[in-house]
């Protein structure tokens, strides 16, 4: 599959749309609104973060676009029909089968589109490589460590070459080290695949790091308040990490979130 | 053994001379407790055989009320054309009821998992069926079931099915929330989840069922043999027993018995190897700790 535009080519607002949300709302139950009237427009290359306190709706919103349940109301659109391979999702937990080895659970995405093993191999091991996991690829999920795992959902979502990836918090459960470490990861994988990533944190420090737009949300009722932009271009190292200008995202970006925190409308 | 977690378990320089007692007593714990496992065991058999002869013996019991521990064995030689037809017979119906509950208990299970509604309807009946006691049923099935044979493999199945059926459920509907949203992205079909994931995510709950299901079945055989009571050729263990009994051949008794117990300890063994072999790469119930 053809990558995407590559996110370089053109600024955040101007690139070709992938996805559009419009006046989305979720309920649960009878009357809990998790999500009310949002709107996201999506373009091809955007690494876009939902940064919000726990309860704004951003891991439903990620939920809705996967399609794992539906909105309430509005509408989420393709710009053109998402075929089979074209999305992929990395949760919090590496959610691996644990029966499986390594290569076999990269495999997944393939087996369910109803390819075989050997048909795909090479797919596996470049996506395998590009996590640096290629020698693990007969070990069984419970022989690796936390970050190796994570590692390993990673190249199961990346190995369709997808043209968005969902991440779902995924390195919240893992130390500071092996955080910033998958992040620089993420990235340069990102430059390598150019693929388009939305990606839920409640970290201010990951979601500037990685991200060229950062929706903020608040909660009860989950909303979207504000939307920042990063301009910094890619790639980005950790030369950016120490510098002023990602100092100052930082802070706007946390006075965004203190705004999130405080904007309750209780009822 | 953990790729990236075994640091610290390294000597930190060999022949430093440093002693840690606690880590030498936990070792010598360890050694002992590796032999004691067989020693142990081994001894009390040993023990319970000569109290049982001497007993015997000093007590001045006749033989016909309790014979010794020789007897016994000579016994067991002595009628083993006889005893191990019967065995065959007994393990015919058991490993038959076995395999059958193996095959209902899955299906059922399976069934169950692809509509709550079949569930809802059908799982009553799989727990009247098992909390009834099979003497009470089997009387009825010999009643309107003609074959021997197939009245005996319906009574065991009765008894073993219900773990197979409860622990295969258990597993189906077990299988990881996230994967299941996961396989739910791919667009897995109702098949594939099922193959992919249920089936694999039940394994160790089924095994599990099936190492209580395999002494089940032995037990439901048994005691469909003596209901079924009809003696002669093709006769399992139980009758031997029965039959040993009228006539007071008390040494005869004790050898079926013993090969009986015998069967069940196989069995059990051989479903716990399996069992351990199936899991040993994955499963946390066959993984050995290391610290």
């Amino acid at each position: 599959m053809q990558p995407d535009l590559h996110p370089s080519d053109a600024p955040v607002g101007a690139r070709p749309p992938l996805l559009a949300m419009q006046h989305v709302d979720k309920v649960f139950g009878r009357d809990v609104v998790a999500l009310r009237d949002m709107d996201l427009e999506v373009g091809q290359g955007d690494f876009i973060s939902l940064l919000g306190p726990s309860g704004c709706g951003k891991s439903t919103a990620l939920r809705l676009i996967a399609g794992l349940s539906h909105p309430s109301s509005g509408s989420i659109r393709w710009a053109r029909d998402r075929v089979d391979g074209d999305l992929s999702v990395v949760l919090q937990e590496p959610t691996l089968m644990p029966w499986a080895t390594v290569a076999q659970n990269v495999f997944l995405p393939f087996r369910l589109q109803g390819r075989r093993f050997r048909a795909v191999r090479d797919e596996i091991l470049e996506a395998l490589k590009l996590v640096g996991l290629e020698k693990f690829q007969n070990a069984y999920p419970r022989e690796l460590s936390g970050g190796m795992k994570m590692r390993v959902s990673i190249a199961r979502a990346l190995v369709t070459r997808p043209r968005l990836m969902l991440m779902d918090e995924p390195f919240a459960a893992l130390d500071e080290i092996t955080r910033f470490k998958l992040n620089n990861d993420i990235l340069a994988l990102r430059e390598k695949i150019g693929c388009t990533v939305i990606f839920v944190t409640h970290s201010v420090f990951e979601s500037v790091f990685l991200s060229d737009r950062i929706v903020v949300m608040a909660a009860r009722p989950g909303r979207v308040i504000r939307e920042l932009r990063v301009d910094e271009p890619y790639p980005r190292g950790e030369a950016f990490r120490t510098s002023a200008e990602y100092a100052a995202q930082c802070r706007a970006a946390s006075e965004a979130l203190k705004q999130a925190m405080g904007a309750h409308d209780e009822h | 053994m953990s790729i990236d977690a075994d640091h610290g378990l390294q000597p930190a320089t060999a022949g430093s001379g440093l002693v840690d007692a606690e880590e030498l007593a936990r070792l010598r714990r360890r050694r002992a407790e590796r032999i004691g496992q067989w020693v142990l065991p081994a001894l009390v058999v040993i023990l319970t055989i000569i109290a049982w002869d001497r007993i015997v013996v000093w007590g001045g019991i006749p033989h016909y009320i309790l014979p010794r521990p020789g007897l016994v064995a000579a016994t067991l030689v002595e009628d083993w054309p006889l005893l191990f037809e019967s065995l065959l017979v007994t393990l015919q119906i058991t490993l038959g009821a076995l395999a059958i509950a193996v095959l209902g208990g899955v299906g059922l299970a399976v069934l169950f998992t692809q509509s709550r509604w079949i569930e809802m309807s059908f799982f009553p009946y799989a727990v009247i069926l098992q909390v009834t006691p099979i003497v009470s049923i089997a009387p009825l099935i010999f009643i309107y079931v003609d074959s021997k044979i197939a009245g005996l493999l319906i009574c065991a199945w009765i008894v073993a099915f219900f773990p197979i059926l409860s622990n295969t459920t258990l597993g189906l509907n077990s299988a990881d929330h996230n994967l299941r949203d996961l396989f739910k992205v791919y667009g897995a079909t109702r098949w594939q989840r099922l193959r992919f994931l249920q089936l694999p995510s039940a394994l160790p709950y089924f095994l599990g069922g099936l190492r209580i299901a395999g002494g089940l079945s032995l037990i439901g055989a048994v005691v469909a043999e003596y209901v079924a009571g009809t003696g002669g050729i093709g006769s399992g263990l139980a009758f031997r027993i029965l039959e040993a009994g009228y006539r007071l051949n008390i040494p005869r008794m004790f050898a079926a018995l013993l090969l009986i117990a015998l069967t069940g300890i196989v069995i059990f063994a051989s479903l716990s190897f399996l069992s351990h072999m199936l899991l040993r790469k994955w499963h946390e119930s066959a993984i050995k700790r290391e610290t």
